[in-house]
């Protein structure tokens, strides 16, 4: 079982990241299962039909659009980032938060550590699968790099220039 | 200018601290050093050639003299007693060392200064015209839109790791002084028919192997939509840019490959959803940014016009200095001037501690305690009284800061090259300092008049030689360091990229070839023309058929 940053501690995550050519047979019925998008964008009513969790997770170049209209389904939608530097899951975390309306666990996998923590937490997502050699306890330390912030995001729906006038 | 209010104090002690923890961390080899890159770099961090270079922002290129008091400080403290002006109108620092940078980020930060995305792949330092708000033919003054785009763009969680660096430039005045059309994004304030204030939006400009002008997306932004707006851009680049080759990742090359109109109705529907929302300006914090940037306290004053013309008249070595290094000012017995920082013989853009020191002292005594620099690497004071201008001049000879070559062919923009930098293929300080030797007779450098020469090391164009009226790029020629010249850029408005004049040439030929181009000019020009005026009329041709002429 893999450990995990959630609501800023580290828990315990018993969900099931399922690999990109994952086929739609192999699917456990009960598990608590991330599938990847193209098995949701092919198969999504079967999957609705199965007894475990269900979640939906993106890769850097898979747009949030395509799954925008189906966000009820998922109780996690989890964004890859394939390089600590590709910054597109950024994008797809406030579209999702902010545009399309996505309320629950939103969780960074993929090339995740400490740095990227802070600005990751402002773009909507509220849990972390740190890099399986790092620990996420020391990770944690990331969330809270900065105590202001000048820009409206997920976590802040008014720029700094209008929450100085009140 | 700007003072920072608690928040702003509190962001850059916190990045400091951030940053302290992150070395700390690489230092312990908790992070690989290709996991330290990013982060050190989004700190203005460069490992080079010698040592690590460390690049400081000065937003828009304004400094008042507590804060370049400290950069000479750290100059004497950290480095060789000496820094560099950027052609971003940065500082640089060549020679820190790694374990020293945080305690160095500490002190700047006691000064209201930072390294903060002066490099990386993120939204970089805005720049400006570095007259802005004492020019005369200003329309705006652009500082407070910079203070706020800067404001806007620091730590903004979603453009932290774009595909590629992003510069962003703007221009409040009638002349382009800040090459905004070779930004990746350059704002043009304008006002509609109802007088109200806006911007033209270009993007798609950019510099390095593959050089663009870019393209008006918007030819009126109503000022109230400049940071959704923006936003739209970067979200729209941000998830198409390129990131499978970096060489094809700035915006010029996503906006050439959609073309400008599909680029552009993209950005429009991601603006749609972004247009009155939370991050729509208010006049509030334009006025509140605005308030930092009123005139100083002017005295009423006359013209001197006559006084001056006088001085030129017994001291000819001023009225040159005057012709070339001054620049008119909005208000009457006023004059702003620049400190040239391209004496013969040192490295374009380089000043010494206490020549920094020196410089804050003047700008005490004679510009209400401002300097600024610029895009060509010098350093202004923007607000000398005429009547003090001849006394100034004295003071700036004994510093060296008296060069009157202001515009001229020696005031060279130049990337330090193979000297200081990893990616060179030639050295550019040395062929620099070549022409300004060959070029040393005063009366022949003015007669030449108005030219622009940008020398850049390697093709990624730090030193600008794509938009200069001569640009001068160093190559590799299976192992040795050759220099291939261009002619015809021009990064004003109506920017135009240099045109390659021919096969490159051996380090010492180049006083050589300049020497030739520099001929054809003055053979072929009419009274009153510039040399891009001239070679834009003739082409290029004349100047290939003399520099290559042996070769036939
Ligand atoms: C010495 C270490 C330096 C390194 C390793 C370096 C590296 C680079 C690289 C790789 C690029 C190309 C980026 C691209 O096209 O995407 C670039 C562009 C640039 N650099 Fe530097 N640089 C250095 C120093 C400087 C200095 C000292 C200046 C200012 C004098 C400078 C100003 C610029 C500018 C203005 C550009 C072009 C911007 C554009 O493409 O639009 N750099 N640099
Ligand atoms: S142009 Fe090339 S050589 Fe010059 S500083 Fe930039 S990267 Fe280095």
């Amino acid at each position: 079982m893999q450990r995990i940053i959630k609501g800023r501690q580290v828990v315990n995550d018993n969900w099931h990241l399922l690999p990109k050519e994952t086929a739609f047979e192999d699917v456990p019925n009960s598990d608590s299962v991330i599938v990847p998008a193209n098995l949701w964008l092919e198969h999504g009513h079967a999957l609705t039909l199965r007894d475990g969790g269900l979640g939906v997770w993106l890769d850097s170049d898979e747009e949030p659009e395509s799954i925008a209209d189906a966000l009820e389904h998922f109780q996690v939608i989890a964004i890859n980032f394939p390089a600590f530097t590709d910054g597109r899951g950024f994008s797809y975390a406030r579209l999702l938060r902010e545009r399309f309306g996505y309320k629950g666990e939103l969780r960074a996998i993929g090339d995740v550590l400490q740095d990227q923590l802070f600005f990751m937490q402002r773009c909507g997502f509220d849990a972390y699968a740190i890099r399986a050699d790092r620990d996420p306890e020391t990770a944690l330390a990331g969330l809270d790099d900065f105590t202001v912030t000048y820009q409206a995001a997920a976590d802040q729906p008014q720029p700094l220039f209008r929450r100085r006038l009140a | 200018m700007y003072v920072y209010d608690e928040y702003d104090q509190r962001i850059v002690e916190e990045r400091v601290k951030q940053f302290r923890d992150q070395t700390r961390r690489y230092l312990a080899g908790e992070l690989s050093g290709e996991e330290f890159r990013p982060l050190r770099l989004q700190n203005g961090l460069y490992i080079q050639r010698y040592a690590p270079m460390l690049r400081v922002a000065v937003p828009y290129g304004l400094l008042n003299t507590k804060q370049v008091r400290k950069l000479a400080q750290i100059a004497r403290d950290y480095d060789k007693g000496y820094a560099h002006v950027s052609t971003r109108q940065n500082f640089q620092f060549n020679w820190p060392d790694l374990e020293d940078v945080p305690d160095i980020l500490a002190e700047l930060a006691t000064v209201q200064m930072h390294a903060i995305q002066t490099s990386g792949n993120c939204i970089r330092n805005t720049t400006t015209d570095q007259f802005a708000g004492v020019a005369a033919d200003e329309i705006i003054d652009p500082r407070p839109w910079c203070e706020i785009i800067r404001q806007w763009s620091t730590f903004h969680p979603e453009f932290a790791h774009l595909p590629r660096k992003f510069k962003i430039a703007v221009n409040g005045a009638k002349r382009d002084r800040a090459a905004i059309e070779v930004h990746d994004i350059g704002l043009e304030a304008v006002r509609n028919e109802a007088g109200e204030l806006g911007f033209r939006v270009l993007v798609g400009g950019g510099q390095g192997r593959t050089p663009y002008v870019g393209a008006f997306i918007n030819e009126f932004l109503p000022w109230q939509h400049l940071l959704t707006y923006l936003e739209a851009i970067l979200r729209v680049y941000n998830r198409y840019g390129r990131r499978d080759n970096k060489f094809k990742a700035r915006i010029k090359i996503l906006v050439k490959a959609l073309g400008e109109q599909v680029f552009a109705e993209k950005v429009e529907a991601e603006w749609a959803y972004l247009k009155d929302g939370p991050n729509t300006l208010i006049e509030a914090e334009i006025e509140r940014v605005s308030k930092f940037f009123v005139d100083p306290a002017y005295e009423t004053l006359q013209d001197q016009s006559d006084a001056l013309a006088r001085l030129d008249a017994e001291h000819p070595g001023f009225a040159r200095w005057r012709s070339r290094n001054t620049f008119a000012h909005k208000k009457p017995g006023y004059v702003a001037v620049t400190l040239s920082l391209k004496p013969t013989g040192t490295a374009p853009g380089d000043i010494t501690d206490k020549q920094l020191d020196a410089a804050a002292d003047l700008a005490d005594r004679y510009s209400f305690g401002e300097l600024r620099t610029s895009h060509t690497q010098n350093i202004i004071l923007a607000d000398v009284r005429q009547d003090q201008l001849f006394t100034l001049w004295g003071e700036l000879r004994e510093q060296g800061f008296a060069t009157p070559n202001v515009g001229l062919l020696t005031d060279m923009i130049c990337c330090p090259g193979g000297d200081f930098c990893s990616l060179a293929n030639a050295k550019s300080i040395p062929v620099a300092e070549s022409i300004q030797r060959r070029f040393d007779d005063l009366d022949y450098l003015f007669d030449i008049g108005e030219i622009d020469l940008n020398i850049s090391g390697c093709m990624n164009a730090c030193g600008h030689h794509h938009v200069g009226h001569i640009g001068i790029l160093g190559v590799d020629k299976k192992g040795e360091e050759f220099y291939q010249v261009s002619l015809g850029g021009y990064a004003g408005r109506d920017a135009s990229l240099a045109k390659i004049l021919g096969p490159s040439f051996a380090q010492d030929d180049m006083p050589d070839v300049i020497e030739k181009i520099i001929a054809v000019y003055v053979e072929q020009r009419t009274e009153d023309e510039r040399f891009i005026d001239t070679y834009r009329r003739v082409g290029i041709e004349p100047f290939k058929e003399r520099v290559y002429a042996k070769n036939h």
